[in-house]
């Protein structure tokens, strides 16, 4: 698994790459209690504001962490967005990307690098 | 009150007990406030609904007034401040008031009681300099005494009564908005959640270990600021600086009920407070806007400063307060629309992160209150 400094952990899975938020961001945000979702089958460009999420106490975005294209979304988030605080790196998955080329993905922290970013 | 921080922030008396609970401190009207515990915002909510929650409120201000002449003259005098019987108040009564300007508009919102040969007031934390100012000018005949050396905390929920009821015999048998001193407490039947639940002034010597007896007590948990938020925004409740300002009249806010029949038109003591053309008016004639409750048909909370429109696009105000309910499972919000906007079940559209969503006038309270009356 890897992290961004957004605070997003991406995993891959076969050719796509599954995008959530931290088990930190989480615990951050407060309790969700409203999750937006892109569109699937949208391209997206890194740094795009794809996802709101909404908790008790404010509102925060979640940014596409590269290139590519939404090929499936979450649903279940939009029903229950308390999961994102029950399990935010199984479950509470956002969306699935499929990118050019997985190494891009290399740029990004491990877990021990995001444990130290957090402290 | 008490030592600052290196920030500039003041530290609440039990603010040693806060950190020790695991509060998260924020910075909230120039205090370091516990915002929540850990169980976090929506646990501490329903906790309360469901059992009891202890609130430290220390940061508002608590002010005696007492005459120099008659308590009458007293009475008066601050009647001259606002739109309320205060001469017909009962002894060991609470009510609530409003500080109006000579445009009408609302100062602060506050609670007074009747103890006999004073007065007890408590005002809102960002407005209490400028407050007991105002009260010191306007009042020459009254001696306006700050209490700096008590803390305030309260119990909320239904299980508050028999929790305090150990601790302080005699709170049981008080109604709502009842006022007693008992030993060196003060107690009021009130509070801020639109539970059942008591305010209670306690000298600083002995809060803490007070609040450590509470704790204690079955059922009891120490609830942070966001939960206060969310529960008073569920039950209707106004917060001073979003709901209600110096620019929001009384009957804007819908506060009519606070303004008793003594000083209305045609009633003994009419008028007479600051801004009382405006209110009177308003009175007779209905406000341009009022304040209303909102339900967002979707799922999306509107925040405060979530511009409303009526659904041909007419710009119509803005939300004051909005969030999440968690009692009531779904986003919530106050706001002012023009008034042939206001009936409960008006459609309106809100705006959110540029998409005009749908929202209803809903009745207030949101969540029914559950005062022992």
């Amino acid at each position: 698994m890897k992290f961004t400094k957004d605070h997003e952990w991406l995993r891959v899975e076969g050719d796509l790459v599954v995008v959530g938020i931290t088990e930190h961001a989480a615990t951050q945000l407060g309790d969700v209690v409203f999750v937006e979702l892109p569109e699937p089958e949208t391209m997206v460009a890194e740094g795009d504001e794809i996802c709101v999420i909404e908790s008790v106490k404010a509102a925060s975005d979640i940014l596409a962490p590269v290139d590519g294209e939404i090929v499936e979304v979450n649903d279940k988030l939009t029903d229950k967005p308390g999961l994102v605080n029950e399990d935010p790196t199984g479950a509470a998955w956002f969306f699935k990307m499929r990118i050019d080329d997985l190494s891009v993905l290399d740029q990004f922290m491990d877990e021990d690098e995001y444990q130290d970013l957090v402290g | 009150m008490s030592d600052l921080d290196a920030t500039g922030l003041q530290r609440l008396p039990l603010h040693d007990l806060h950190v020790e609970l695991g509060g998260k401190m924020v910075p909230f009207a120039g205090y370091e406030m516990p915002v929540q515990y850990a169980p976090g915002v929506m646990k501490e909510h329903l906790h309360t609904r469901a059992a009891a929650g202890l609130f430290d409120v220390s940061h508002m201000g608590q002010v005696i007034l007492r005459p120099k002449g008659t308590m009458e003259a007293l009475c008066l005098a601050f009647e001259a401040l606002m739109p309320v019987d205060v001469l017909g108040l009962a002894v060991g009564r609470q009510r609530y008031g409003l500080f109006t300007n000579d445009q009408g508009g609302i100062l602060d919102d506050l609670m007074f009681a009747n103890r006999g040969d004073h007065l007890f007031v408590v005002v809102n934390a960002a407005c209490k300099v400028a407050d007991v100012a105002h009260m010191t000018d306007a009042m020459p005949g009254v001696e306006v005494i700050p209490i700096a050396d008590r803390a305030l905390l309260a119990l909320q929920g239904p299980g508050a009564e028999a929790a305090l009821e150990r601790h302080l015999p005699g709170v049981a048998a008080m109604r709502f908005m009842d006022q007693a001193v008992i030993g060196e407490a003060w107690v009021s039947r009130s509070g801020y959640t639109g539970e059942d639940g008591y305010e209670i002034s306690l000298p600083l010597a002995g809060a803490e270990a007070f609040a450590r007896r509470l704790l204690a007590e079955p059922g009891v948990m120490p609830i942070g600021l966001g939960a206060r938020d969310s529960l008073r925004l569920e039950a209707g409740l106004c917060l001073y600086g979003h709901d209600i300002d110096e620019t929001t009249s009384p009957v804007e806010a819908g506060l009519t009920w606070a303004i008793q029949k003594a000083r209305r038109a045609g009633g003994a003591r009419e008028g007479g407070f600051p801004g009382a053309a405006r209110t009177l008016r308003e009175l007779a004639e209905g406000p341009e806007r009022q304040r209303v409750g909102l339900r967002p048909d979707g799922r999306a909370p509107m925040r405060e400063g979530t511009e409303l429109f009526a659904p041909d696009g007419t710009p119509l105000g803005s939300v004051t307060s909005g969030g999440f309910g968690p009692s009531v499972n779904a986003p919530i919000a106050m706001g002012y629309v023009a008034r042939h906007f206001a009936t409960t079940g008006t459609p309106l559209e809100g705006e959110v992160r540029g998409k005009r969503l749908p929202v209803t006038v809903a009745d207030l309270p949101f969540q029914p209150t559950t005062y022992k009356r």
